[in-house]
């Protein structure tokens, strides 16, 4: 019930995406290019922002006759130091400067243009200071000679390195009681107490989908996706590589593994031999059965549909980060007959692995399965730990949901749901 | 040993970049960027790897005549000859390696990606039965998904567009949620498994 509910909504995300994929992005107006750009060229280096003002976008440009007002010289936040950031406002009635000239006087007293701005910025970082210093700003408007017309009031700023991120105070919490929970459970299973895990089918029949493979004497494919290894679900999948490849080695069936990087494959070969040591059949292991195919999307589904077609896999494991040439791969070993396990965290790509696939591991479960396959007592308890993070977010998130919902009827609780807001957003 | 040194490694890599995350000050800012520099470059190298596993797999299957051998000096021959072009004559617009890539490599991607239209066709076939009354709700509400897409849709009633709206960013935005806070939990849990050294099949044994 819950499955086919889950079934539901994915393949209506599916059909969403590929409706959405139809649909090309907006295009920007010139003008709105041009304002960003200042319509000219900027020096490279430090890093500028440009925030039109609204009532700014259809004005005509004219000489500079306008003044900057109410700078604000600070420490840009959240960084290792280095930089000071400036923001400003026009006094204008319809009227933009030409451009404007950043001024700065360092701690020595010597003035320097540090930057030349489009007419219409309101922000600048400056990335070339050093922590302590005091440093005095102002900025020029200037005509389209490069002549000064109007000089703003000047604003002073050091810089520092600060040793938290502000905007992720709320998420380390969060992360840190994760971690004790996740931790607590790990201990829990070691004292020996026995953990409920729940089912999950696609893992179940990992075994039976080995087992058929070698009745059958046909291969085993495992698919790692197309990312590197710097994708966790990449790192997951590495994992459950090693628990397959256990199995195919206790069964004697062969185990093919094309990569698309060439890292995952270096990767993929070490984990396959260790697992191979590990179930005592070393001489079993073929280096060339885990092989590099290409970087490219599509030359990577190609080849893999090739194998497929070829080699005729009983069983197909599809495990990993997929984008648009899952469904290409699991229709094709669909058509040739092989038991399919598939799992992502990709939301847009598991609804083509349900409707093709025998089983589809959806999100979390990914994630579960080298717990799930080994069924040792310290990773079950992390997954243990892993269900009651989700439920502390599902109590938050109908925490939140009614906050808001009431809190447009009556204000304290609307502050209730900005503040649990607050907890989640990670800036 | 064996075991405790990449242990220790990935402890401490991974620590190192939690807190890279956490604190932008010096030195987890400096040390977070260098080890993301690192893997570029390990990932870079490793390409050579790729190219040579390549090489090895495919002369092996036409020297010993293994089973499909004749695909392996179509490989081998794509393979030089781009590699050859890109290497003599660069990789700009109009030399041989772009003309190749052009027309060669672009076409046959989007060959292959075309093919996705006609998975998506066998694929809604089997899944939009109407074999219960489960199934028949997902066929409905893909029907006024898809009926709420064209034009057509609202010229048999105004609301179905409205419809698609409602579906697609409620019920499909919901489930979609659900798997990422779902995944992103699993994501943690993995990660701390990993770093605290709990997860370690990977390096061939739970000891």
């Amino acid at each position: 019930m819950r499955r086919t509910a889950v079934l539901l909504a994915l393949l209506l995300l599916a059909v969403g995406t590929v409706a959405a994929q139809g649909v090309d992005p907006p295009e920007r107006p010139e003008s709105a290019v041009e304002e960003e750009t200042g319509g000219e060229e900027r020096p490279s280096g430090p890093e500028e922002v440009v925030i039109a003002p609204a009532h700014l976008t259809n004005t005509v440009r004219v000489a500079a006759l306008d003044r900057v007002f109410d700078l604000q010289a600070t420490d840009h936040p959240n960084d290792a130091g280095g930089s000071v950031s400036l923001a400003w406002d026009f006094d204008i009635k319809d009227e933009v400067p030409d451009s404007l000239a950043v001024i700065r006087r360092g701690p020595s007293g010597v003035e320097e243009r540090i930057a030349t701005l489009g007419g219409i910025s309101t922000r600048y970082t400056d990335t070339t200071v050093s922590d302590g210093d005091s440093y005095s700003y102002w900025i020029e408007s200037l005509r389209p000679d490069g002549t000064p017309a109007a000089v703003s009031d000047e604003a002073d700023a050091s810089s520092s390195a600060q040793w938290i991120h502000s905007g992720r105070v709320a998420m380390l919490i969060i992360l840190a009681a994760l971690s004790l929970i996740i931790i607590y459970y790990i201990e829990t299973a070691k004292r020996g107490k026995k953990l409920y895990i729940r089912e999950i089918a696609g893992l179940a029949a990992v075994d039976d989908a080995v087992g058929r493979a070698t009745e059958m004497g046909k291969p085993v494919l495992y698919i790692p996706g197309i990312m590197d290894m710097d994708d966790i679900q990449t790192i997951a999948s590495m994992v459950i590589l090693g628990r397959v490849a256990i199995k195919t080695a206790e069964y004697g069936s062969a185990l093919m593994v094309p990569t698309a990087r060439s890292v995952v494959m270096s990767v993929a070969q070490e984990v396959v031999k260790e697992s191979y040591l590990q179930a005592g059949r070393p001489d079993a292991f073929n280096r060339e059965d885990i092989q590099y195919l290409t970087d490219d999307q599509f030359g990577y589904a190609a080849g893999v549909d090739g194998i497929m077609v070829r080699e005729k896999p009983a069983a197909i494991f599809m495990l990993g980060t997929f984008y648009a040439e899952s469904l290409i791969l699991a229709e094709t070993g669909r058509s040739v007959g092989a038991i399919q396990i598939a799992g992502t965290a990709m939301p847009s790509q598991i609804p083509f692995f349900v409707a093709a696939c025998d089983y589809t591991l959806i999100g979390e479960e990914l994630f579960a399965a080298s717990a799930y396959l080994s069924r040792e007592p310290k990773l079950l308890g992390s997954l243990k730990g892993q269900d009651a993070g989700k439920l502390f977010f599902i109590i938050l998130i109908l925490l939140g949901v009614i906050a808001a919902t009431i809190g447009q009827f009556w204000a304290p609780l609307s502050s209730v749901a900005d503040f649990l807001r607050s907890l989640v957003a990670v800036s | 040993m064996r075991i405790v040194i990449p242990l220790a490694i990935t402890f401490v890599a991974g620590m190192i970049m939690v807190l890279n995350f956490f604190v932008p000050h010096e030195p987890f800012k400096l040390l977070g960027d260098n080890l993301q520099e690192w893997y570029m470059i390990v990932a870079s190298a490793a390409i050579f790897l790729g190219a040579m596993n390549l090489l090895h797999v495919h002369f092996r299957k036409i020297r010993l005549k293994l089973k499909n051998w004749k695909y392996s000096p179509v490989t081998i021959i794509g393979f030089l000859m781009m590699l050859v072009t890109g290497i003599i004559y660069g990789v700009v617009e109009g030399m041989p390696f772009d003309y190749l890539f052009q027309s060669a490599v672009v076409p046959m991607g989007a060959t292959m990606f075309s093919l996705l239209a006609f998975f998506v066709a066998s694929a809604a076939f089997r899944a939009f039965r109407a074999s219960n009354w489960r199934a028949t709700l997902l066929l409905t509400s893909a029907f006024i998904v898809m009926l709420g897409q064209v034009p057509i849709g609202a010229m048999i009633w105004d609301k179905i567009p409205l419809a698609k709206v409602w579906l697609m960013s409620v019920p499909n935005t919901a489930g979609q949620r659900a798997v990422m806070i779902g995944a992103a939990m699993g994501v943690v849990a993995t990660s701390l498994r990993m770093i605290f050294g709990i997860e370690r099949s990977y390096l061939g044994g739970t000891d």
